[in-house]
């Protein structure tokens, strides 16, 4: 089997790539790549994301039909895709970081702030929060309710339909934090970044 | 509910593990590789390494330190000492940091903390702010707290956020290595204004100093001696704070 990690100048994918590496061991291999064909010929692919909503998708478009080739991959042949922090925001039709940017449209709803309540919370939100599991998805095989994963961010995912929502976390308000929709996962936080359970979820999506 | 963090912290020389008392006075102590994952498998929130005499020192050792923890630990790994440039941080960040605490270059090119965080993200971009008493304010002082600089330490924490930094790393250079615990006031000055999460560190002794570094409005506490030399581990730590009723992750 083969999991590609789209490399597009998204940010520091290092963490990313470490984690993988460490749970496929050798039974599964590992690409990295923005090549579209290593892409399309893939089992699974994972769209990692660090910096701006906008500098992501920018990056995304810079690399000439990988929008169209991820399109193809989650929405029309229906493989297996794990979005991880912005990637998982670029689901969305629109986010409003440094301005108002298109996401790939494959879950309708909205990025925005964070709403610190005047200021009476910390932007960004960073640390370990626990998660609330609010359906069986299956990246949360054998994870159990109020887990702690890491998190760092200032905006939040707000989708239309509720039923794509698999967790949220409690911060300022509930903050969406993984989405399921057939073949397609999310998770706000990094479970590359959030030890053994992380890895787990790491384990659970490669295993699918 | 976010969780306190309790951050470990390791000084590196020349791929070694270290500690200073008042930034002198090194003993060496062992591989920062097997320390992180120590702390790691303990609970530690984030580990973070400061590459002390990186400034005139071999530079690649740390490259490769980071390089070794960052496949051995996958919990998050701030790495700073000796960051100058856009390029020293997208090496480390390479390399598997996570994120890159920038300290006297902030200082002297306040635009290379716009340039990174624009370019990389906030999330990876600390500033690390080394103050001192000074009347009744404090003031900021660079290579590591060798020079002064005449600026006002809350000043300069407002224009870091205004800059893009993601957090503050605040160190007290009158508490660190005293063991006397921390700079509870300058702590709460800085974090109560700034809307950016602040890591206490500088002069843990005891766990209760913990426990007063998060009262103080921290976000984070950052430890090395206590930690090092094996006077509590993290998971006592923890456990002594959630007996406090200060939350954390356990």
């Amino acid at each position: 089997m083969n999991v590609t990690i789209v490399d597009y100048n998204s940010g520091n994918i290092s963490s990313v790539i470490n984690s993988f590496k460490e749970v496929a061991k050798d039974k599964v291999n590992i690409e990295v790549t923005s090549d579209l064909n290593k892409i399309k010929s893939s089992d699974k692919v994972v769209l990692p994301g660090q910096g701006s909503f906008k500098s992501c998708v920018g990056a995304l478009k810079d690399i000439k039909g990988l929008v169209d080739t991820l399109n193809d991959f989650a929405i029309n042949n229906k493989k297996p895709l794990l979005g991880i922090c912005v990637g998982l925001q670029m689901f969305a039709d629109v986010g409003y970081e440094e301005k108002e940017t298109k996401g790939l449209g494959w879950i309708p709803g909205k990025v925005s702030i964070i709403d610190n309540q005047n200021r009476k919370y910390k932007l960004p939100h960073i640390g370990w929060n626990e998660i609330n599991i609010t359906k069986d998805s299956k990246i949360f095989k054998g994870i159990e309710n109020k887990s702690h994963m890491y998190f760092v961010h200032s905006y939040e995912f707000i989708p239309e339909d509720k039923n794509i929502i698999s967790a949220t976390t409690d911060y300022s308000s509930s903050i969406v934090c993984a989405v399921e929709k057939e073949n397609i996962f999310g998770t706000q936080f990094h479970p590359e970044k959030s030890d053994k359970i992380g890895l787990k979820i790491i384990n659970n999506f490669i295993n699918l | 509910m976010l969780k306190n963090r309790i951050i470990p912290c390791l000084d590196v020389k020349n791929g070694r593990v270290v500690k200073g008392i008042n930034f002198v006075d090194l003993k060496d102590a062992g591989d920062p590789v097997e320390q992180a994952k120590i702390y790691s498998d303990g609970g530690a929130d984030e580990i973070c390494f400061l590459d002390i005499t990186a400034s005139n020192e071999n530079r690649d050792t740390i490259y490769k330190v980071v390089e070794r923890t960052s496949k051995n630990c996958f919990v998050p790994l701030t790495v700073g000492g000796g960051v100058r440039s856009v390029e020293d941080i997208n090496k480390l960040l390479n390399c598997g940091a996570d994120k890159v605490s920038i300290n006297t270059a902030a200082v002297q090119n306040p635009k290379l903390v716009e340039e990174s965080s624009k370019k990389f993200g906030s999330q990876c971009i600390v500033v690390a702010i080394d103050a001192k008493k000074n009347g009744e304010s404090w003031e900021i002082f660079t290579h590591g707290g060798r020079n002064s600089t005449g600026i006002n330490a809350i000043e300069f924490a407002n224009k870091m956020e205004n800059c893009g930094a993601g957090e503050l790393l605040v160190t007290s250079m009158d508490k660190d290595g005293t063991q006397s615990g921390y700079d509870i006031k300058l702590m709460t000055t800085i974090s109560s204004n700034v809307n950016i999460p602040v890591i206490a560190s500088g002069g843990v002794g005891t766990l209760d100093h913990l426990a007063e570094g998060i009262k103080s409005g921290a976000s984070a506490v950052l430890a090395a001696s206590i930690f090092h030399y094996g006077s509590y581990s993290v998971a006592e730590a923890k456990q002594y704070l959630a007996s406090k009723d200060i939350p954390v992750r356990i």
